[in-house]
């Protein structure tokens, strides 16, 4: 069944797009990320224009983040003191993104820098990813006990003012790094068209030392509303976030993601981590090959209808 | 200053051609509204049209020919090209395109170059090489001959199905009566189209007939469309609602403790 996206401004199959959202959402449900990563890239390989897939990516990723966070939340797994300080640096983190992505389409720039964005940050945290896990099997395999979480070494940030107790999570730092991390997910998430759970999980687990009992849930509330800030952003200046492609994407991702969840419960934990960070390598290695390769068309054209 | 020029060739063909008047040319449309709704996969219009002869018109050694052309709606563009930097292929340079039509079908009974000569193509502008594509030069607006970003933007208008020349795509029933499919693909914009019908007979322009449509979105595709464009906060503003009571819904029904 062939649908007519009216902003993207191409007929679709309706159960192609479905079936994406069923399998980034039973990824997603799997790992506990936003899944953005891949139904971005999923999306420019079906023909949407890379801006057009970005915009529309925020709409799904604060949909599946929402219903996340309200799962965590009814279980009184998220420090809602945490998400706040986050989201204050998060809100001007998507703001700062947006207007960097307007400005880079004008140069005709934003789908390198799309491109660039993801090989960088999808090589690195894939191979940190592969290389961690790795370890941790192989450290499982010859019977020694899971590596214990080293003692709360003191980095420079620890002495930053303005500090404030993280009660839910049993922390004690200053708001400065918090708020910077929010700001940095912010900012990329609004310009590659990804909640940042992936970043965001071990950025709370290694710099801010948050337990793994709180780390999800809030990092789902932050994604969810740096999402939602980045739609509406995304919408008021580019015009470019089509709600009907989001709408099927959003349904086909929270229905995959409840799979997708007791698929990640059967799976050890090291081993789930090996898998993920193979995905995000390859996804990574994907937008490499673009880069490098010699493209079929050497030219390329871009309506200036839409945007500034 | 289009009109006068246009009465003046009126003028110029009626006192070459005498009283002996050159033949009339109907012509006109299946349909001069396309609606895109959300099933829309593209669709074929029908152009068909009557040549009119009486007593006075002069005896035609050859058959007619006939070349449509239609021209979609105005709108800027620009042509990118990449190069190799550091490694990895980034645009280089890029030409902005001052409003080409965004869909220009040539449709004729005949290679244009049977129907008549190369002066008269480019005099009439028939072809896809005869449409001027004026690009803006600094801060001027001009034609470049021989431009590889012109070169590209008509090839890749073409790979897209908006772009295209169909030597054989009009057809002639009888004598006097010819029809021809113009295709409009599932990407084609929205808005006026013209299509511009000339009849020529032993290599010269007889007589011409203007026609017109309208592609628009309608209903729900309309109403999407529309919100984005002109209310792009409150559209994302609901959007980001629908996102929000999806994944309510969602948490509840699959609630599970």
């Amino acid at each position: 069944m062939q649908i007519f996206l009216p902003i993207a401004d191409i007929p679709v199959n309706v159960f192609l797009l479905f079936a994406m959202g069923l399998a980034v959402g039973f990824i997603s449900g799997m790992f506990g990320i936003g899944g953005g990563f891949l139904m971005t890239p999923l999306l420019i390989f079906i023909g949407v224009q890379p801006a057009v897939a970005v915009a529309s990516v925020t709409t799904h990723v604060a949909a599946s983040s929402f219903s996340g966070a309200i799962a965590y939340w009814r279980r009184n797994a998220l420090d809602s003191t945490l998400a706040l300080t986050l989201l204050g640096g998060g809100i001007f983190g998507s703001t700062g993104g947006v207007a960097l992505f307007t400005w880079l389409r004008a140069l005709d720039q934003l789908d390198l820098v799309i491109g660039l964005s993801y090989v960088m940050l999808l090589g690195i945290v894939g191979v940190l990813m592969i290389a961690e896990s790795v370890r941790a099997i192989n450290r499982s395999r010859q019977g020694k006990p899971a590596e214990l979480r080293r003692p709360g070494s003191h980095v420079w940030f620890h002495g930053l003012p303005l500090k404030l107790r993280f009660k839910r999570s049993k922390v004690y730092v200053s708001a400065i790094p918090v708020l910077a991390i929010g700001f940095i997910i912010g900012f990329i998430g609004a310009i590659m068209g990804i909640g940042g759970g992936f970043l965001l999980v071990p950025m709370l687990i290694y710099l801010v030392r948050v337990p793994t009992a709180t780390v999800i849930g809030t990092s789902m509330v932050l994604t969810f509303v740096t999402m939602a800030t980045a739609t509406v952003l995304h919408a008021a200046t580019n015009h470019l976030v089509d709600a009907v492609l989001a709408l099927i994407l959003m349904v086909g991702g929270v229905i995959g993601a409840q799979f997708g969840v007791h698929a990640g419960q059967r799976i050890r934990g090291e081993w789930l981590r090996l898998f993920l960070g193979l995905l995000v390598l390859s996804v990574g290695l994907r937008f490499a090959s673009e880069l490098v390769l010699t493209p079929e068309d050497l030219y390329s054209i871009r309506l200036m209808r839409s945007g500034p | 200053m289009r009109r006068p020029f246009a009465l003046m060739v009126a003028l110029a063909s009626v006192l070459a051609a005498g009283p002996a008047a050159a033949e009339r040319l109907i012509a006109s449309l299946t349909n001069h509204r396309v609606m895109i709704t959300s099933s829309y996969a593209g669709v074929e219009l029908v152009l068909f049209g009557s040549v009119e002869r009486d007593a006075a018109s002069v005896e035609r050694k050859g058959p007619y020919d006939v070349v449509a052309t239609i021209t979609g709606p105005r709108e800027s563009l620009r042509t990118r090209h990449k190069q190799r930097v550091l490694g990895i292929w980034v645009n280089t340079a890029a030409r902005t395109f001052v409003d080409p039509p965004s869909y220009l079908a040539v449709l004729a009974t005949r290679p244009l170059d049977a129907i008549t000569n190369a002066a008269n193509q480019r005099r009439l502008r028939i072809g896809i090489a005869n449409t001027p594509l004026p690009e803006l030069i600094h801060n001027d607006i001009g034609e470049v001959a021989n431009d590889p970003f012109r070169a590209a933007l008509v090839r890749l208008m073409q790979e897209r199905g908006l772009y295209g020349e169909e030597p054989n795509a009009v057809t002639f029933l009888t004598p006097t009566l010819f029809r021809a499919a113009i295709p409009l693909p599932a990407q084609v914009p929205t808005g006026g189209y013209t299509v511009d019908v000339k009849l020529f007979a032993d290599g010269n322009l007889v007589a011409q007939s203007n026609s017109a449509f309208e592609i628009v979105k309608v209903g729900f595709e309309q109403f999407v469309a529309n919100a984005a464009r002109e209310h792009g906060l409150l559209y994302g503003l609901a959007t980001t609602m629908m996102a929000l009571a999806t994944g309510w819904i969602a948490s509840i029904a699959f609630r599970r403790d």
